[in-house]
């Protein structure tokens, strides 16, 4: 046991930890603010394995935007401030292919790679990422720029009625889009 | 370091996003479970990329072999598009929910008829 090991059980434990707490939670806020906790132990998670930047990228991406856009959406659709008593479907069949898939796998990797120590990344720089990506995966990186953009232009059509697919319709008569409710996705 | 520790965390998290996405009515709450799956993958990249590498070590890359693929730190980039993958998903899929609350009021995804046809948008 190392401090690497160390570090790596407790954050791996905070991870699971609040991640069960995710999809077990009555309160639908606080859900999204577990998330947090489990999406931040796994950043701590890449910086001990020593992938440096994408542990910033985590912390950027998911947690200051993913995490917040999601607890818009749940205010937005005017969540209760309480626990919800229909959150959860009957507990059987979702524990038993939940369980299977997530113990499955854990017991195919402790097969696999039993209790073996792996020397210590050396900490990763964002001067190798930037050589790996602009060197050996520019095409994938430039079609994944198209594809936010599509993302992006696929929301805002979708978000607002006066615009899209209903208009190629004959309408009797084209009633004025209005819209009572802010929307913001 | 034990390098088994990370991809046990990645596959009980993986575990627990099939069990949310199969378990919650709720689809902002579908959306976290599935945010919670692509975690894990993306903790299992960054874990092969430090196992890997140090079992790739003195291992010659072929001639017709791309030789920056082979190199470390593939791992982070294919987490890094998986994250960026992971934002467009989110982006897109809370704006059908909000258009769902929009028309039907609800975000209970049992609720949703896959087969109603012809019903207009009341929005």
């Amino acid at each position: 046991m190392t401090v690497s090991d160390v570090l790596l059980l407790a954050l791996g434990a905070l991870a699971v930890g609040s991640g069960t707490l995710v999809v077990t939670s009555k309160h639908l806020v606080r859900a999204g603010l577990y998330l947090v906790v489990s999406l931040g132990a796994i950043a701590g998670l890449y910086l001990v394995l020593g992938a440096e930047l994408v542990a910033w990228v985590q912390v950027l991406v998911y947690v200051g935007a993913v995490v917040v856009l999601l607890l818009f959406a749940v205010m937005l659709t005017r969540a209760p401030i309480g626990p919800s008593a229909d959150l959860d479907r009957p507990v059987f069949p979702a524990a038993l292919i939940g369980g299977g898939v997530g113990l499955g796998l854990a017991g195919l990797f402790a097969d696999a790679f039993h209790w073996v120590r792996y020397p210590e990344p050396e900490p990763g720089t964002a001067e190798r990422v930037g050589e790996q990506i602009f060197g050996a995966w520019v095409l994938p990186f430039e079609v994944l720029s198209i594809l936010l953009l599509s993302a992006l232009v696929g929301a805002i059509v979708l978000s607002r009625p006066d615009i899209g697919a209903r208009q190629a319709e004959p309408e009797p008569e084209p009633e004025p889009a209005t819209e009572p409710e802010t929307e913001d996705a | 370091m034990h390098v088994v520790i990370p991809y046990v965390v990645g596959a009980l998290l993986f575990g627990l996003g099939v069990y949310g996405v199969l378990r919650r009515r709720n689809a902002i709450l579908v959306l976290m479970a599935v945010e919670l799956m692509l975690n894990a993958v993306n903790l299992i990249f960054v874990t092969a990329d430090v196992s890997l590498r140090s079992a790739l070590e003195g291992v010659v890359i072929e001639a017709w072999a791309n030789p920056g693929a082979a190199a470390p730190g593939t791992g982070g980039v294919f987490t890094l598009f998986v994250i960026v993958l992971a934002a467009a998903e989110v982006g897109v899929g809370l704006a059908i929910v909000l258009q769902y609350y929009r028309m039907r009021n609800a975000v209970i995804t049992d609720d949703v008829r896959l087969d109603a046809e012809e019903e207009r948008i009341a929005g």
